[in-house]
């Protein structure tokens, strides 16, 4: 198990140092000068001078890139200031440091990629339980065609709806606002509830397709009628023979997934006008602010891949041939 | 009808046909036997799948939509540009419609946007071109490099494969909807200094191309996982003895063997990628007003839903039906192709 781990963490580590490098290269060497692009509309050559100096622009690429990495893990010194340890530079646009601004927006856009994650895990692998419980049945068509529904809505059309619904008209839910975990636990979970469902509904009708067929085959295999030959109860031979067997290809969808799941966060901020990641990145480009910008784009990148291991580690846990390999 | 495995079974897909054709007769009385080209089998079973039938319909019906969008908002008679709701009196001091239900009216069929005052039925008939035309040329330009690169990377093999492969890894690896956000601009600033206004055409191409470079890599996978087994095929070893070229080998032995594939994947891309483009501009990174666009719809009335929230369900439904009959269509589409899968 350590050592399927420690291989997993040094392929996540050349994946991300490939990222940063990809992405280094694309925002700073790329434009025609990234200074200009920083300067802005009214730009003079006072401006440029200063921008080009401040990013270090004068080395070369792999040199400037080089920097960045190390002032990510020891902190560096820029001519505008001193950035400590996680040092994402310093962004264009008020010199506040990049890594104080994500610190401040990450957990929005964490709290509803997590917790839309669970609730469409479990809506979706319910859904497919019950589904693959009573094939044929009254639910399991209707739940089938809302599934093809849920995958052909927009969170940005019926993200609005809802609010007008549930919270402008009904005033059952919370209309959605920043979670702040430390100070008002509470209130941060129930202003998460319908970010969380709205963005559930285009992902669970995926997992529970994936769980009914899985289950139905599962159901079929030769253990499972073992088992019930045996004479276990049916209820037993389903849940602790048959979903273990397609718990195994779940996760791996889920893993699939995840960048898709970091996209379906972002879509669902906006459209609750909430101010995590996707907000942060949206403005800094309109303001042309490439190390906000990068500094973004690198935290997604890491959050995915760490999860990835996450998801991975749990795959181990639950199919032990996977350990061995 | 026969079915497609006993079809298969017969030599070559043979099948029943009812009409009579000029095969040679199997048996005494029995109806002749013709034979029929798979593509001629997958015509005949996705005719019979009357929910593909109407499905294929609807898309066609949007495509239509899409191309003839200058021809259809003419004969409309009101155009996208127009701000009628300012010009004519029909907003209030707050941009808001004052007719009920979003200024719906016998000249303006979906009512007039908040705001800016346009005609929602005309913007909505060039958004869906606009949309549509970047979701298609992402898709054409995605399945056409997959393909390629499926197709080099399963036929040489080795090393080629190998970092081909690392590298898709890599391209797989990026936060997509972030990528898009932040490249979207970096794009545009190749071709345009920032100082300059850009032209809409350049945004257009820019986001083309963002999305296009994270694209490709799921078909060319699966290109290559096809092309990897077919080419231990013996078909393919008899061409290769008989002296076929590399790229004869590819052209008519391969890749007619991936047509399936292509063809499926690509329908169920292209709505993917129509919602990729719609969602980029309702963040506010995609077409800009006052370009009609998809997206943008939704970025203006979610600031406007709380008080006139008809405007958002011409294209919040229009999107929906377009991607059911699109996901619809692409099953069937499947099933019609390839009926040993089991969905």
């Amino acid at each position: 198990m350590l050592r399927f781990l420690v291989r997993r963490v040094l392929g996540a580590a050349v994946i991300l140092v490939l990222i940063s490098f990809v992405t280094y290269l694309l925002f700073f060497a790329l434009p025609s000068d990234p200074a200009l692009l920083s300067c802005g509309k009214n730009c003079n050559p006072q401006n440029l001078a200063l921008i080009h100096k401040n990013l270090g622009l004068d080395k070369p690429i792999p040199v400037q890139w080089w920097n960045y990495v190390v002032g990510i893990f020891a902190g560096r010194h820029l001519p505008l200031g001193n950035c400590p340890a996680p040092c994402f530079g310093l962004s264009f646009n008020n010199d506040t440091s990049v890594w104080s601004l994500l610190k401040d927006r990450y957990p929005t856009t964490l709290s509803l990629a997590i917790g839309g994650s669970v609730t469409f895990l479990v809506i979706g692998v319910g859904l497919g339980l019950i589904s693959a419980w009573k094939q044929g049945s009254v639910f399991d068509r209707v739940a089938s065609s809302i599934s093809l529904l849920g995958q052909s809505v927009q969170i940005y059309f019926i993200g609005p709806l809802a609010i007008y619904l549930f919270s402008v008209q009904l005033g059952w839910l919370d209309r959605g606002h920043d979670p702040d975990w430390t100070s008002d636990p509470v209130g941060s979970l129930t202003g998460l509830v319908l970010p969380c469902l709205i963005m559930s509904v285009i992902f669970w009708s995926n997992y529970s397709r994936q769980t009914r067929s899985l289950m139905v085959e599962q159901l079929s295999e030769e253990h499972v009628r073992t088992a019930r030959a045996k004479g276990m109860g049916s209820k037993y031979v389903f849940f602790r023979y048959a979903l273990r067997g397609a718990m195994g290809p779940i996760v791996t969808i889920f893993g699939i997934d995840l960048g898709s799941v970091f996209g379906g966060a972002i879509i669902t901020e906006a459209t609750f006008g909430l101010h995590g990641l996707g907000n942060l990145a949206v403005s800094a480009v309109l303001q042309s602010d490439l190390p906000l910008e990068m500094g973004v784009m690198l935290v997604g990148a890491t959050s995915i891949v760490f999860f990835n291991i996450l998801i991975d580690a749990c795959y181990a846990f639950i199919d032990p041939r996977i350990r061995l390999a | 009808m026969t079915s497609p495995s006993q079809a298969a079974d017969g030599a070559g897909g043979l099948t029943l046909d009812p009409e009579g054709g000029s095969s040679e007769p199997s048996q005494e009385q029995a109806p002749e036997l013709v034979g029929r080209s798979p593509r001629q089998l997958a015509w005949m079973r996705f005719r019979r799948d009357k929910i593909g039938v109407l499905c294929a319909f609807v898309v066609l019906a949007y495509l239509l939509i899409a191309i003839f969008a200058p021809l259809i908002v003419k004969l409309y008679g009101e155009n996208a540009y127009s701000l009628y709701g300012q010009d004519d009196g029909l907003l209030n001091g707050f941009g808001l419609p004052i007719k009920p239900n979003g200024g719906i009216d016998g000249t303006h069929w979906f009512g007039i946007e908040p705001g800016l005052g346009r005609d929602v039925f005309a913007v909505l008939i060039y958004g869906i071109r606009t949309s549509l035309a970047i979701a298609l040329c992402v898709t054409v330009l995605s399945v056409v490099l997959g393909v390629v690169v499926g197709l080099v990377q399963g036929y040489i093999g080795g090393k080629t494969d190998y970092f081909v492969g690392r590298f898709s890894d890599l391209m797989m690896s990026f936060p997509q909807q972030l990528f898009f956000i932040a490249f979207t601009p970096v794009v545009v600033a190749i071709f345009v200094k920032p100082s300059d206004s850009e032209p809409t055409y350049l945004r257009f191409t820019a986001l083309v191309l963002v999305q296009f470079a994270l694209g490709w890599m799921a078909l060319g996978r699966l290109v290559r996982a096809q092309v990897l087994s077919l080419r231990e095929r013996e078909y393919i070893e008899a061409a290769r003895l008989s002296g076929a070229s590399s790229s004869r080998i590819i052209r008519r032995e391969l890749l007619p063997n991936l047509w399936t594939t292509i063809l499926v994947q690509s329908t169920l891309l292209l709505p993917v990628n129509v919602t990729a483009e719609a969602g980029l501009s309702f963040l506010g990174v995609g077409m800009q007003t006052p370009t009609p666009d998809w997206g943008l719809m939704f970025q203006d009335a979610v600031q406007y839903y709380q008080s006139d929230i008809t405007y958002m369900f011409f294209p919040g439904i229009a999107m929906v039906i377009f991607v059911v009959a699109f996901n619809l269509l692409g099953d069937s589409v499947r099933d019609a192709l390839d009926p040993k899968t089991i969905r």
